[in-house]
């Protein structure tokens, strides 16, 4: 377990944009009648994506909207580590992969990348307010190792160079490109496939 | 002896082509659907129990058996719940799914709740797999405009999907946690039983199933039970995608047949292990949740459910991580301790406490800095807390510690010599 707690310094209010508040309720439509609270990781990941980290406003408003007790967020939103509890990096917050596969591959020295370029310690904002960053547990993207995920993307076959200069092109502008940093395709051994050489339609057999 | 392509289900692992409806259809995807379903549930079970596949998510559990549990006649609405909570550290298979061939899913979807007289699917994806997630919703709204599912859909079965994510909690892949998240609270696993073929989702009977498991049922049926029985290993049959990662020359995603020797695994398609296979110090063959196996053992070993289960590891989700001569074998599993300490969901003392005194004490193993007697006290609180908590996660944390203690116990020494020999005090 961690310890997660809400932030001491927290906004007046919240409240969903109109388009926002539109698609929450589209994705509250889905779970059966009685079973809206099904929608309350749904919606607080949108509430987290429009203000850039969950408030308690946040957690308080997405709970009215469900009928649910506010405890019950709460506990939501402190238990899935997902939910950033702090106000993160305004350019990006580097969620660096540091289990073992990624380990096996180099995440401690983008760690120390990250404490370089952006903060001594994990999810303090660095000076200038636009970066944060911090460790996170496995990402599933293990064939890819070391990987770091940024916003809805991994940057993946990392190693310090890459990553310092994918933190350059960040902090200039630069558009970056998601997925391996060393051009291979998705999981495919690099240089190419060692299967499915063969092109055409999959043979399907009659039963 | 590699598997051939014509037999490999997913032909668009890497997505080098197409993944929306068109590229999947031109691959064979929902090609004869309602024919399969016109034959009924009972010929669907019974050709998935032809097959012998076994649940491709870790416990390997007969699929088609499972699907057999769900109850008859039950006035109560029948879920069909697909686990993508991929979590387990050196996993990374579902995502090639999702992402790459979401139709092989969404088709399996489809067959898999007909046979268990389900109308509705939730598929349950980690929080971390955004695109993903939006790869797949696409997928989904693709079958829905093309009236593949849906309310009377061309295939005679009504069928919804329902996209769900998590939002980063490991424990959630258990089955009962996955349940309570997507009915919106904490992922805390449920005492079992009852089961959720009986009280699932909302209360209702449900079937939880890993994603690979799903995706190869539209092969299967088309090719027949038979033919997917033929490749592989008796009692573990089928092809199977394995994940490679860690010290090897190339680590890939790579669909195999089950019972491939590992050594030809990684030469065949890894390139090797770096600095050749006499550089390798030892595997985990199956997710982090497995103990390792020393390179002495790995040179015959064919992976499959049951040569894993004798050297006392698993085939878990065939994720192997590879460590060469290189890898401080005591912090790599102190790390593995680390995730699980964090990913314990806080329920059951002996895994709330135990992960994290079982991390403290390897980090001081790591160091050197503990006592020779710590390393039977060690294994004997993981054999307190193995076995004795809700879920699995406590066997799963206890596990890497057991096989390091069987396996590198002169190296935990070793380290602690080396830390009190006096030459070194005199050093310092």
């Amino acid at each position: 377990m961690a310890v997660r707690r809400l932030y001491p310094e927290q906004p007046l209010s919240f409240a969903f944009t109109p388009d926002n508040l539109a698609w929450a309720q589209r994705q509250i439509a889905k779970y059966p009648p009685g079973k809206e609270a099904s929608a309350v990781l749904s919606l607080l990941w949108r509430a987290q994506e429009q203000e850039g980290w969950t408030t308690e406003p946040a957690i308080r408003a997405v709970a009215d909207m469900l009928g649910m007790a506010y405890i019950r967020v709460l506990e939501v939103a402190t238990f899935y580590t997902m939910f950033q509890l702090a106000p993160v990096g305004k350019t990006a917050h580097l969620q660096v992969c540091g289990t073992t596969p990624c380990m096996l591959r180099g995440s401690e020295a983008l760690i120390e990348v990250c404490k370089e370029r952006i903060a001594e310690h994990p999810h303090e904002l660095s000076a200038d307010g636009q970066f944060s960053w911090e460790e996170v547990e496995c990402l599933g993207c293990c064939a890819n190792a070391p990987v770091v995920q940024i916003g809805k993307d991994t940057y993946e076959d990392l190693d310090a160079n890459l990553l310092d200069r994918l933190l350059h092109d960040l902090h200039s502008g630069k558009p970056v490109k998601p997925g391996s940093q060393t051009g291979r395709q998705a999981s495919c051994p690099e240089g190419g496939p060692t299967t499915l050489l063969e092109e055409g339609k999959r043979g399907t057999e009659k039963v | 002896m590699l598997l051939q392509d014509k037999d490999r289900i997913f032909r668009n692992l890497y997505g080098f082509h197409d993944w929306r409806l068109a590229g999947a259809r031109a691959r064979g995807a929902w090609d004869g659907t309602k024919a399969l379903i016109e034959k009924g549930p009972d010929w669907i079970i019974n050709e998935m129990k032809t097959s012998g596949l076994r649940g491709r998510g870790g416990a390997g559990f007969p699929t088609g058996l499972k699907w057999s549990f769900m109850p008859k006649n039950d006035p109560r609405p029948s879920y069909l719940v697909i686990n993508g909570d991929e979590s387990e550290p050196g996993s990374c298979k579902d995502r090639e799914i999702m992402r790459n061939d979401p139709h092989l899913l969404i088709e399996g979807a489809l067959l898999a709740a007909f046979a268990m007289k389900a109308h509705t699917c939730f598929i349950y994806l980690r929080g971390e797999f955004i695109r993903e997630r939006e790869r797949l919703q696409v997928a989904v709204d693709e079958a829905y405009d093309a009236k593949l599912i849906g309310k009377d859909n061309v295939n005679g079965w009504d069928f919804d999907i329902v996209v769900h994510h998590g939002a980063g909690a490991y424990i959630c892949g258990e089955e009962t946690a996955l349940i309570e998240s997507i009915e919106g609270k904490k992922g805390m696993p449920r005492l079992k039983p009852p089961f959720p073929a009986n009280v699932g989702l909302y209360g209702a009977p449900t079937t939880v199933n890993n994603v690979e498991s799903i995706a190869v049922v539209p092969d299967i049926l088309r090719r027949g039970g038979a033919w997917f029985a033929s490749l592989g290993l008796p009692n573990n049959t089928g092809t199977k995608l394995f994940q490679i990662s860690g010290h090897v020359n190339k680590p890939c995603v790579v669909e195999e047949e089950m019972g491939i020797p590992l050594r030809q695994l990684i030469d065949d398609h890894c390139g090797g292990v770096r600095g050749g296979w006499d550089n390798l110090l030892a595997v985990i063959p199956g997710g982090s949740s497995m103990p390792l196996i020393p390179a002495d053992q790995c040179q015959d070993l064919t992976m499959d459910f049951d040569a894993l289960v004798k050297l006392k590891s698993g085939l878990g989700t065939a994720a192997v991580i590879v460590m060469d001569k290189s890898t401080d074998v005591i912090k790599a599993i102190s790390r593995i301790a680390y995730f699980y300490k964090h990913e314990s969901c806080g329920q059951c003392t002996p895994c709330r406490e135990g992960t994290g005194w079982m991390w403290r004490v390897l980090e001081r193993m790591r160091r050197g800095e503990a006592d020779k007697r710590e390393i039977d006290l060690l294994f004997n609180v993981s054999k307190q807390v193995e076995g004795h908590t809700i879920c699995a996660l406590g066997d799963a944390a206890a596990w890497p510690v057991q096989g390091l203690i069987r396996n590198y116990r002169h190296l935990i020494e070793a380290r602690i010599d080396e830390r009190r020999s006096p030459v070194k005090e005199a050093a310092e």
